[in-house]
């Protein structure tokens, strides 16, 4: 690959001769204490609300379709690691780690799942459409490619005015084979735009593995067709995560325009609350959640260092599990939006 | 305490299922993420993970039972130091056929929290909002009139408020070097730049959603299709992303920009080049649809809708953009979107049409009034949202209404207008409603059936004495 890419640039030199050769990807950087045990109490803020998500949802104060995060966690930890202000992010509808990593607040979050005037979106959005412009999180999105677009014209907005914020444009595997992805890919890449396009590939568009779906399953490649430079993540990685993600934001802050990252992941639920995923053995399951766990992978190293005793990851738990009840515990008690908003939100 | 165990809801419509097995028993541990029982849905057979550590202290709904409500408690899970003594006082006893409503405080249902409306209840549905649209702003007595083409009006629109807003820019097929496919933008590209006016590839989808991201950043962007007809493939980023956001968000984003280009039939373009969108776009809430007919409409409507903060549909037309029109000579010429203008006042009969539809109408006026009849013309000018108000207030006067456009009959603006018109004022008409519209049938190439095809002045001529019974 990156021959190919010094041969291409030696060919075309004048149009290419600022274009720094492309990056390949780089090794987990090990990380601090602090590091580690932020990465873990972020991760595990995420896993504990899924898991209650689902549990509201079980009890049906959750309705309609709701998509867990549990066990991708490491892919949005560690890309909001990387990060600084002004930064953004817009993904697709399985996104309530994404607002999590992006600070956002988990009654907000709850509330908005409940349909409750405390929500993010005042209970109008759900689970799948939820926004803050505070947090720069620009959705939450249902429809499965079209945030490509979008995060691609926030992009755009950053070029155009100049500042040298990044977006961070999240979709699947599922997502990576609609016609809008690559009409994006073009113009990222002949406009020089700053986004980075984080490919989830948790092995299934909902029931449809890839390698029956997808004709490259390397979607590091994806974007070969217009000069995007992609490289392949380990995604339960926490660290190699953030390696990509330091890369990535530099590559897109020094101007040189788009970059993929294929992010090399898992999700341990169905694809929706409703799906028995009898797709995939029970066996490829477990092993993933046994092997390759991105909270337990985190666990074993801040045991292993001495950075932190079991008693103490412990309070951690028990902190996030507090937050958690008490979003819950929120967004089972917070009204539901008064009648009048039914019209109001439509025209400004 | 004992932590019970609910009947979980496992898709969005489940409202029972059967308990097909238990995989963890009576005593067993369990860990969150283990699966200690599976559910047959109407769909699926589920399996119910643990959400919390325990011991499965007792079983209250035996394997095979069916039909069990979502919400009914079917074990009690222990915590360390509690025993199966701990449940009797603190567990209900399970009753697979009465559902288990867990009332909040919110004051509602945990599931269908909402009560439908009924007919004694339905003052609960709040009253659409009415908003109040401004008048047409006064030309000053003396104000120069220059001829202008539908066509300079736009580009004079576009230029003047790019000079006006620096996150104001245009972007499409052809826009910047070529000076635009029916050079619309001729010259724009050299006042503002490339930054500012951005040639795309030919990718309709993907610069439509480009400019919805753009915007929801807080730009203003004007997305230029070559023609509506192939805004087609871009209409889920119009629909989905551009008109929902503001809504979805609760206020908190939208996206404040246009949509503009050519719509509708040009001349022997045939079935794929030559569709009207207003009804399409009209149909949408989140969307403000525009489509003028005149010079001057088009500049100050063009201008109200780059400052608009909303999403704009903005309905040109290619036969329309070579013809001349009388402009006001005015520093700042902005008309308000929603407001019809009554193109003609008359008494016997309102002839209500829009866009290229009033070319039908102005004609039929002439020979109508040959006849003896005085007809009022509405230029509804906006689609979305729709001024009824000068309509209902002109149909008070004449007592008749005739509708024309260019567009498909099923579901037609027209028809959107006879509904509302025939239930706010029946006892005001004198004659059954006309809706005139273009044929049911794909734009054909032939130059005959293609005439055949679109309303003609005829029709509407034929359809106003038939309301005054002139026939």
């Amino acid at each position: 690959m990156a021959t190919a890419a010094r041969k291409t640039s030696a060919k075309t030199k004048k149009a290419d001769s600022k274009t720094p050769p492309a990056p390949r990807t780089p090794a987990p950087v090990e990380f601090t204490k602090e590091q580690e045990l932020k990465a873990y109490r972020e991760m595990l803020l995420i896993r504990r609300f899924e898991e209650k998500a689902g549990q509201l949802y079980g009890m049906g104060y959750i309705g309609g379709f709701c998509h867990l995060y549990i066990g991708q966690e490491a892919v949005v930890t560690g890309m909001a690691m990387a990060i600084k202000e002004g930064d953004q992010m817009i993904t697709a509808y399985r996104d309530h780690g994404h607002m999590l990593a992006m600070d956002m607040s988990a009654r907000g979050v709850m509330a908005e799942l409940t349909g409750r005037r405390g929500g993010y979106s005042k209970g109008k959005g759900g689970s799948m459409h939820m926004f803050s412009k505070e947090k720069n999180f620009y959705g939450g999105h249902g429809i499965v490619g079209a945030q490509v677009s979008l995060g691609t014209g926030l992009a755009f907005a950053n070029k155009y005015r100049g500042n040298d914020a990044v977006s961070l444009t999240y979709f699947g595997d599922g997502a990576s084979n609609q016609g809008q992805v690559y009409e994006s890919f073009n113009m990222a890449s002949l406009w020089k735009l700053p986004v980075i396009y984080i490919i989830e590939n948790n092995r299934y568009a909902m029931g449809t593995a890839v390698t029956r779906s997808s004709a490259e399953t390397d979607f590091s490649q994806r974007g070969a067709s217009f000069r995007i430079p992609g490289i392949q993540v380990d995604g339960m990685d926490v660290r190699a995560v953030k390696s990509a993600a330091d890369l990535a934001v530099e590559w897109c802050r020094s101007g040189n325009g788009p970059i993929i990252l294929d992010m090399q992941t898992y999700r341990y639920r169905g694809h929706s609350m409703s799906d028995p995923a009898k797709y995939r053995s029970k066996d490829e399951v477990q092993k993933m959640r046994s092997e390759h766990d991105p909270i337990e992978q985190v666990k074993n190293r801040l045991l292993a260092n001495n950075w932190a005793s079991e008693d103490e990851l412990k309070a951690i738990d028990k902190e996030v599990r507090e937050i958690v009840a008490d979003a819950a515990e929120f967004a089972q008690n917070d009204p539901e939006p008064d009648a009048s908003e039914l019209y109001t939100d439509i025209l400004l | 305490m004992p932590i019970e165990i609910l009947m979980p809801a496992l898709s969005p419509t489940m409202e029972e299922g059967n308990l097909a097995k238990w995989v963890k028993q009576e005593g067993d541990k369990v860990a969150p993420g283990d699966v200690i029982a599976e559910i047959e849905t109407d769909k699926a057979t589920m399996e119910v993970e643990a959400v919390d550590e325990g011991t499965l202290g007792k079983i209250l709904v035996a394997e095979g039972t069916e039909g069990v409500k979502v919400n009914t408690p079917i074990a009690v899970l222990l915590q360390d130091g509690e025993s199966a003594d701990d449940i009797s006082s603190s567990a209900p006893q399970a009753d697979a056929d009465t559902p288990v409503a867990a009332a909040d405080d919110a004051g509602g249902k945990a599931r269908e929290a909402a009560e439908e409306p009924t007919a004694s209840k339905a003052t609960a549905v709040p009253a659409v909002p009415k908003s109040e649209v401004a008048a047409d702003p006064d030309i000053p007595a003396g104000t120069e009139m220059v001829t202008t083409t539908v066509r300079e009006a736009l580009r004079d629109a576009m230029a003047e408020e790019m000079r006006r807003d620096e996150d104001v820019f245009i972007m499409g097929e052809e826009v910047a070097e070529y000076q635009g496919a029916y050079k619309v933008t001729q010259g724009l590209l050299q006042e503002f730049g490339p930054r500012r006016v951005v040639d795309t590839p030919i990718t309709e989808h993907g610069f439509a959603g480009v400019g919805v991201g753009a915007a929801m950043a807080g730009l203003k962007p004007i997305v230029e299709f070559m023609t509506f007809n192939f805004a087609m493939q871009a209409i889920d980023q119009i629909v989905n992303s551009a008109a929902k956001t503001l809504y979805m968000a609760g206020g908190q984003m939208g996206a404040p920009m246009v949509f503009r280009g050519p719509n509708g039939a040009a001349a022997r373009v045939a079935a794929q080049h030559s569709q009207c969108y207003a009804a399409w776009y009209g149909h949408i809430p989140g969307l403000k649809v525009v489509m003028p007919y005149t010079a001057a409409d088009a500049k100050g409507l063009l201008k109200a809708a780059i400052r608009d903060p909303n999403p704009v549909i903005f309905l040109e037309n290619e036969i329309l953009y070579g013809q001349s029109f009388e402009v006001p000579k005015m520093d700042d010429f902005v008309l308000p979107i929603g407001k019809a203008r009554i193109h003609k006042t008359g008494k016997d009969v309102t002839i209500v049409s829009f866009g290229i539809g009033m070319t039908y109408a102005v004609k039929a006026e002439a020979e109508l009034a040959a006849m003896g009849i005085d007809a009022e013309i509405i230029d509804l000018r906006t689609i979305r949202p729709l001024d009824f108000d000068t309509i209902i207030a002109s149909v008070r006067k004449t007592n008749r209404l005739v509708v024309v456009e260019e567009g498909f009959p099923q579901s037609s603006v027209g028809d959107f207008i006879a509904n509302r018109v025939q239930r706010e004022i029946f006892d005001y008409l004198d004659a059954p409603i006309i809706t005139i519209a273009g044929k049911d049938v794909p734009m054909p190439y032939a130059a005959n059936l293609e005439k055949l095809a679109l309303p003609n002045v005829g029709e509407v001529v034929d359809a106003v004495k038939a309301v005054t019974y002139r026939s």
